[in-house]
């Protein structure tokens, strides 16, 4: 294999690793912590796109489209766990599923009222839209460097927050023991919905930045979730780092895959967790590993 | 000389940095009730744990009989006809008792996984179920829900399914606690008549019961063996008389 | 239980025996299919209502027998014969069960419910990616199977009541089945399972045998129903496969009511009849259906036969 061409494969690789990671880190900490197993979390990348394809049609500006899009992102997601998430908390897993299930169909059927069913395509920025060359025939669009350069940052600003700040020491606390948080006197609730609404905001914003470089369309959504968590169960509930490794490991095997055996390449990835199966029924990080 | 049923040699469980139980032997013979003691944190119910099967341990091993018995595995060691209680009721909460007992009877039956016959046609289930709730007298009760049971009744519904599999080796982790005196009374009298051709290892902490009914108390704490032998041994062991016991004795 | 109440399932049975001479075409081939969607239904709540076995993957068995009839057929034209492809269809399906169940089993809670999930997908991709059966576009069953013994033809699938009073045999002796193996001691110890999973290791049970032969023997039953869908629909694609068929199903399963088979057969017909309800009256149904969904799930815990469960219940429980 040409060198730049394995190249380009790695920069794919690394870039669906690290959309895949700023989405799964999400569910894994929302599973992790309040214990609530989320259908519908895929609908927030695919509500992400959305949001990135009609606000940029209306400021004109990808850059302005994506704050305002995380902004609410983190509104959305704040409300929504305190209209309906809180009644989860206490319901079992089969309960939890078919209510998140529930939300999916509402979603989805709101966004094809709102915003219709058609696939669209989000400019890339003018700023970003130049390419690479690598080697002699191969370029690279520096607007895939930048999705990598941004899900990067967003990944370590997660890092910092979740190791260096007090909130991120009652995340992971809480990831680890329930009630001990809620006997230390923290508002759990309050807890519950900031947790929330940073998982729904890391995936609406994968959605957002990633909507130039791919087309957006109304199934992505449950694409992404299904991935995602397979990503957790490779890396294990409730750990961000094992998220982050799962990820990296899926988008290599799944962009390497579709190269070296593209009739087999949808299939491999749930081979992979198989055979993590096997050898870790419970993830390569364990649990709360935060 | 008494055989030794269950035996632990060496038995170590670290969690991590901790060292819950610290190179443990200990030895249950047929015919005797045999104490463990200890305060909170001392490692018992670890060490319950480890001889019922549910925690691998991290070092040592343990026998049957004389046989070594694999680890961390429940189900062999119910089959080989050990039984335990647990701290906290562990039963079966929609059931009613005895439905509770007749599904532990069941698991010592020759074929718990028949598919054509009737659960409920069971004969030697339906008896074993019937004799084990009797015998903590909790006949009375039997057609009631196990979650609308009181905490005493609990407990001693905990000891009939333990016996409903007619066990030959108990393991009981503090089946005293939160029952009242009668009913204390009751359960020791039911342990020094199930003695007869069983071992029996008691964790308590209700002193008085632990001194009228054992045969050999051990004294657990920080996860090591402290003392071991009988009770008026272990009563006058100047180190367990520092240690635990205090001037309670 | 009052004598009308247990009157209830044998009314139900008389309704759906005389169906085909009171009603036409269209309503027989809907209560058909709704029957096989109730044998689907049951063969999870075995997993679920009764082992406690949230799978979200149950799909890959239907669908995977669904692809029978079509694989089987020496080409395109030709028939099967219904004695060689049926138990071909039900032997792959519970094969695929066990090979899943006993790769999934070795996870608990909702590492399980994720992890069946992806194998179904896994099975989906295959049908979907390579070009088995017409790949993602799926293939048509050009004729049915035929059920002839030597020049002997009792029934022929092709034929709209026929095909009902098959299915409705089907339904009767699915459950009849499955009652059988609820009444027994494997079928105690499976709710044993589900109440205290942990107490059941511990007085002796096997708890992964019996999980992955519940698992299994869901599977085989699954295949049974997705053999016959094939059958009446006609068209096999990879949908049979997805996890949309794996949520409905679950969905129909939670709506009736876990744990004794009737929830699953007045959930089949609930879900089933609600979709057609709700598609006819907006194309944006779905946000009805999610609606619908989360009411359902919110209001009624026991689901639509828990209503009368509950009574008994709290019955038993004042001793």
């Amino acid at each position: 294999m040409d060198l730049s061409i394995f190249l380009i494969q790695v920069l794919n690789s690394v870039q669906y690793g690290l959309l895949l990671f700023l989405v799964a880190s999400g569910l894994t900490l929302i599973f992790g912590i309040m214990g609530v197993i989320n259908l519908a979390h895929g609908s927030f990348y695919m509500l992400g796109a959305y949001a990135a394809f009609t606000l940029s049609s209306l400021t004109g500006n990808l850059f302005s489209a994506i704050a305002i899009g995380i902004v609410l992102a983190v509104v959305f997601g704040y409300l929504l766990e305190w209209i309906f998430f809180n009644f989860l908390y206490q319901r079992d897993h089969l309960q939890q599923v078919l209510l998140t299930y529930g939300l999916i169909l509402v979603f989805e059927d709101l966004r094809s009222i709102v915003v219709g069913d058609d696939v669209h395509g989000v400019p890339v920025p003018a700023a970003l839209s130049a390419s690479i060359p690598l080697g002699s025939t191969m370029s690279y669009p520096v607007y895939n460097l930048f999705i990598s350069a941004a899900c990067l940052v967003v990944a370590v600003l997660l890092f910092v927050l979740l190791r260096r700040t007090r909130l991120g020491m009652m995340i992971r606390a809480g990831a680890s023991n329930r009630e001990m948080v809620r006997s230390l006197g923290i508002d759990i609730h309050l807890l519950f919905r900031v947790v929330f609404a940073i998982g729904v905001a890391l995936a609406a914003f994968a959605g957002m930045v990633s909507a130039p470089a791919s087309s957006v369309y109304p199934g992505m959504g449950n694409q992404v979730l299904i991935i995602c968590f397979v990503v957790v169960v490779i890396g294990g509930i409730g750990s961000v780092p094992g998220a982050l490794v799962a990820a990296l490991l899926v988008g290599f095997i799944d962009t390497f895959g579709k190269v070296f055996l593209p009739d087999y390449s949808g299939m491999l990835v749930y081979l992979l967790m198989a055979v993590i199966l096997i050898w870790r029924p419970e993830g390569l990080f364990r649990e709360s590993a935060v | 000389m008494a055989e030794t049923m269950l035996a632990a040699s060496d038995l170590t469980r670290r969690f991590g940095g901790l060292t819950a139980v610290d190179r443990v032997s200990i030895g249950l013979e047929r015919d005797a009730i045999h104490a463990l003691i200890g305060p909170n944190g001392a490692g018992k119910s670890t060490l319950i744990n480890l001889l019922a099967g549910e925690l691998q341990p991290s070092a040592g091993s343990i026998s049957f009989r004389g046989e070594p018995v694999p680890a961390g595995r429940p189900e062999r060691m119910a089959h080989l006809g050990i039984g335990r209680t647990f701290q906290r009721s562990n039963v079966f909460p929609e059931f009613t008792s005895f439905e509770n007992c007749r599904l532990a009877a069941q698991a010592r039956t020759p074929r718990p996984w028949a598919v054509f016959e009737p659960a409920l046609k069971c004969r030697q289930c339906n008896e074993a179920a019937e004799r084990s709730l009797a015998t903590v007298g909790l006949d009375a009760r039997r057609g009631v829900l196990a979650s609308a049971l009181s905490h005493g009744e609990r407990r001693a519904l905990e000891i009939a399914m333990c016996l409903a599999a007619d066990p030959c080796v108990l393991l009981l982790d503090e089946p005293l606690a939160g029952m009242g005196t009668e009913e204390s009374q009751r359960v020791l009298q039911l342990l020094r008549e199930l003695r007869r051709e069983r071992a029996i290892l008691l964790v308590e902490h209700d002193m008085d019961a632990v001194f009228a009914v054992a045969d050999v108390i051990t004294v657990m704490a920080d996860g090591a063996v402290l003392a071991s032998g009988p009770p008026d041994a272990v009563r006058g062991d100047s180190a367990v008389r520092q240690a635990y016991l205090g001037e309670a004795l | 239980m009052s004598a009308a109440r247990r009157a209830l399932p044998l009314i139900a049975l008389a309704a759906l025996a005389v169906l085909p001479a009171l009603a036409g075409k269209f309503y027989v081939e809907l209560v058909a299919k709704i029957m096989i969607m109730a044998v689907f239904a049951m063969s999870l709540d075995l997993l679920v209502g009764v082992t406690g076995l949230v799978s979200l993957g149950h799909a890959a068995f239907f669908g995977l027998a669904s692809y029978v009839p079509v694989l089987a057929a020496p080409d395109k034209y030709s028939a099967t014969s219904l004695w060689t492809s049926l138990p071909l269809a039900v032997a792959a399906s519970a094969l695929l069960a066990l090979a899943i169940g006993s790769l999934a089993l070795r996870t608990r809670g909702v590492y399980f419910i994720m992890v069946t999930l992806a194998f179904s997908q896994m099975v989906y991709f295959v049908f979907h990616d390579t070009k088995i059966a017409g790949g993602s576009d799926g293939t048509y069953l050009y004729v049915k199977p035929v059920a002839s013994i030597g020049s002997w033809t009792p029934l022929d699938l092709g034929n709209a009541t026929h095909f009902y009073y098959a299915m409705l045999a089907l339904l009767v002796l699915t459950f009849a089945v499955l009652r059988l193996l609820l009444a027994s001691r494997f079928g105690h110890a499976l709710r044993g399972i589900r109440s205290n999973e942990q107490r059941m290791r511990a007085l002796g049970f096997n708890t992964y045998a019996y999980k992955l032969a519940a698992f299994t023997i869901a599977g085989a039953i699954a295949g049974l129903a997705g053999y016959f869908a094939a059958v009446q629909f006609g068209f096999v694609n990879p949908e049979m496969v997805s996890w949309h068929q794996s949520a409905n199903v679950l969905l129909m399963v939670i709506l009736g009511g876990l744990g004794n088979l009737f929830g699953a057969i007045v959930g089949a017909f609930a879900l089933v009849l609600a979709q057609d309800f709700f598609s006819s009256l907006t194309k944006h149904w779905l946000v009805l259906m999610g609606g619908f969904v989360i009411l359902v799930v919110m209001l009624l815990p026991g689901g639509l036969v828990g209503v009368e469960r509950a009574w008994l219940h709290w019955r038993r429980r004042r001793g």
